[in-house]
């Protein structure tokens, strides 16, 4: 059997820990996520998708439990290798583009390159300039982005998160403050990715129409996962 | 995106060129403080500069003078004696004991770089009805020009001292109404008289000095001042002008003869460059602290302001170095750029004040003399504090939580 991409192990988290307001909210999760996998997490407000998607993302780490992330434990790490590997194995989409303001179109997508290795070279900018002409952007690759469209920034958002050809990209409702027809243009492109490069998604929506669109969709409510659904699975349970 | 810069430079610079109101602000803040501490320094240098090559122009560095004359009562067997009072000797023209062998001492010295003996006493010159009580130095030219730079100073005539010359100052010569050429008389206090021929007139650029000194040859001297084959004084020079009263102190107590050192007779000069040099400093200081605290301010708005992106890059797999870095180059750059404006500022104001600023007479105030490694250490200084007022904002960028930051 193939290695998961992401493979969580009774993951716990606590906030507020020793104290008498001590709160867990995530209680001991289990989730293996396969390459190529396009996920749904759907779940009410205050479910814990967001804490999920930090300890996923490695913005955060579990209080207990196993994560491993490319086939790495990355709950071993120290925060050099945890930095590291978050560089190199996630792409981050938010609801917000958080595109940086200061950089053109070009230099955003090619900015976690540029993190990584430090100094800027002609490949970076080649592969930056690739992922803009496939989400055809390159009419305004060398826009500073405050000039772009939402919709377009969203775009170059998704194309930074693909920069350093992840193992897994985290979309925090990437389409929530698009309009129906920008978030259907940048959904489709994440699928286009998916389906063309095999790169695996976890989209955290409350969007039914676009949960509807994944290969398999995870409900977590509590801090619990209450169900795990194909694609399939979910469109027969409509019918 | 130059290819040669370093990530932390490229975020660093295209954060301040963002930013352009903030960082132009925060630049001519920077210039102004920088431009101040290079006109004040600048100006303080030459004036002290200036007042130091006067004081030295016409006074060595040490003088080796005969220890006071001290009264001492004669005993007769052992009885005791007790005196009410004991008058102060008066201290009569002398020669130092042995000085060609304390000459010799004093050469041995490495600190001490030339040395000169003078005999030195008032005289009266008069000429006609006009009369001037001046001090008569009895020099030996070849050593006595390496110490006092007579030649470099004389305004008429020539520097020659045979047995029958004197130099004098132009001041002196104008009250007494002679020119080059012309006979004055001098009379010692022990009768003896003399009419020397007036050789050269100096102007060693201290009016007191023009009127006061008269210049003889040695043996002149020594006939005038009634001190044959005597010398009053040795003049030295050292390697290290402000080491001079420690070397002063050396040489008293090596040779046993008195040694007055420039810094000891003039010491009210070195009070006010000492409180000058404080002043200044503590302008220094303070112009530099709110240069710093300025730079930190702005960085600490930026901090506030990118707060996002901070997040996002932290997200992308940027270190808490990498971030550090980020601001601790602008910091850096902000400091360096104020500084290249600021020193050129300043220079520019302290020729403008000096070409401007002028005597009654149109001569200049001070002779301008500019350190050039001033503005480089003023470049130095402004980089290091702004790298250092952004060690704050820096670290406070570092620490953020990017799950925090993201948020907002």
């Amino acid at each position: 059997m193939a290695e998961p991409v992401l493979l969580l192990e009774q993951v716990r988290k606590s906030y507020a820990i020793g104290t008498p307001v001590e709160t867990e909210v995530l209680h001991g999760l289990d989730l293996r996520i396969e390459q190529g996998e396009f996920v749904a997490l759907i779940g009410p407000s205050g479910s814990g998708k967001s804490t999920l998607l930090n300890l996923v993302g490695l913005l955060d780490r579990p209080t207990s439990g196993r994560l491993v992330l490319h086939g790495e434990d990355a709950t071993s790490l120290d925060d050099d290798g945890i930095t590291r590997l978050r560089g190199r194995a996630i792409g981050f989409v938010f609801q917000y583009h958080h595109l940086i303001s200061a950089f053109t179109a070009v230099e955003n997508v090619a900015m976690p390159i540029l993190v990584d290795r430090g100094f800027p070279n002609e490949e970076m900018f080649a592969r930056a300039g690739t992922l803009l002409d496939q989400f055809r952007l390159s009419r305004w690759r060398d826009q500073p982005v405050g000039q772009l469209s939402g919709g377009q920034q969203q775009r170059v958002a998704i194309a930074r998160a693909l920069a350093m050809n992840p193992a897994l990209v985290l979309a925090d409702e990437p389409t929530g403050n698009l309009d129906t027809k920008s978030a259907d243009i940048a959904f489709d492109l994440m699928r286009e990715i998916n389906e063309t490069r095999r790169t695996t998604f976890l989209v955290v929506t409350h969007d039914p129409r676009l949960a509807r669109r994944c290969d398999r969709i995870v409900e977590l409510v509590d801090g619990r996962f209450t169900a795990d659904r194909t694609n399939v699975a979910v469109r027969e349970e409509a019918v | 995106m130059r290819r040669w810069l370093p990530f932390e430079w490229i975020a660093a610079i295209r954060f301040l060129l963002e930013g352009r109101m903030q960082s132009l602000f925060i630049v001519a803040g920077v210039t102004i403080g920088v431009g101040v501490i290079v006109f004040m320094s600048a100006m303080l240098e030459s004036m002290t500069a200036n007042m130091m090559r006067r004081i030295l122009n016409s006074q060595p560095h040490i003088s080796m003078v005969p220890p006071d004359e001290v009264a001492r009562p004669l005993r007769e067997g052992e009885a005791s004696l007790v005196l009410g009072t004991v008058q102060r000797r008066t201290q009569r023209t002398r020669s130092i004991d042995q000085w060609q062998a304390v000459r010799r001492d004093l050469e041995r010295n490495p600190e001490v770089t030339h040395v000169a003996p003078v005999v030195t006493g008032s005289v009266l010159a008069s000429r006609g009805v006009a009369s001037r009580s001046v001090s008569a130095i009895g020099i030996e030219p070849e050593r006595y020009f390496t110490i006092i730079d007579l030649p470099g100073n004389i305004v008429a005539g020539q520097p020659r001292l045979s047995a029958e010359d004197v130099v004098m100052g132009a001041d002196l010569a104008k009250e007494l109404g002679v020119e080059v050429g012309d006979k004055v008389r001098f009379t010692a206090a022990n009768g003896t008289m003399m009419t020397l021929t007036v050789s050269g007139l100096f102007d060693l650029g201290n009016r007191f000095t023009n009127l006061r000194n008269v210049y003889v040859a040695l043996r002149t001297g020594q006939a005038l001042l009634g001190l044959i084959g005597g010398s009053t004084a040795i003049e030295v020079t050292v390697a290290d002008v402000y080491a001079a009263e420690d070397v002063a102190q050396v040489l008293q107590a090596t040779t046993g003869v008195g040694a007055d050192s420039w810094i000891k007779t003039n010491a009210q000069f070195f009070n006010v460059m000492n409180i000058q040099s404080i002043s200044n400093t503590t302008i220094r200081l303070l112009v530099g602290l709110s240069v710093a605290f300025g730079i930190a301010s702005v960085l600490i708005v930026s901090v506030v302001q990118r707060s996002k992106e901070i997040g996002i890059l932290r997200a992308m797999g940027a270190s808490r170095g990498q971030i550090l870095r980020v601001f601790l180059v602008q910091g850096g750059v902000l400091g360096l750029i104020g500084s290249l404006f600021g020193s050129s500022l300043g220079l520019v104001a302290i020729w403008a004040f000096h070409a401007i600023a002028r005597n009654p007479d149109g001569s200049e105030f001070f002779p301008l003399i500019i350190d050039w490694w001033l503005p480089v250490s003023a470049a130095l200084m402004a980089t290091a504090t702004g790298v250092v007022a952004a060690v704050t904002p820096a670290l406070r960028a570092a620490r953020l939580d990017p799950v925090v930051a993201i948020r907002g």
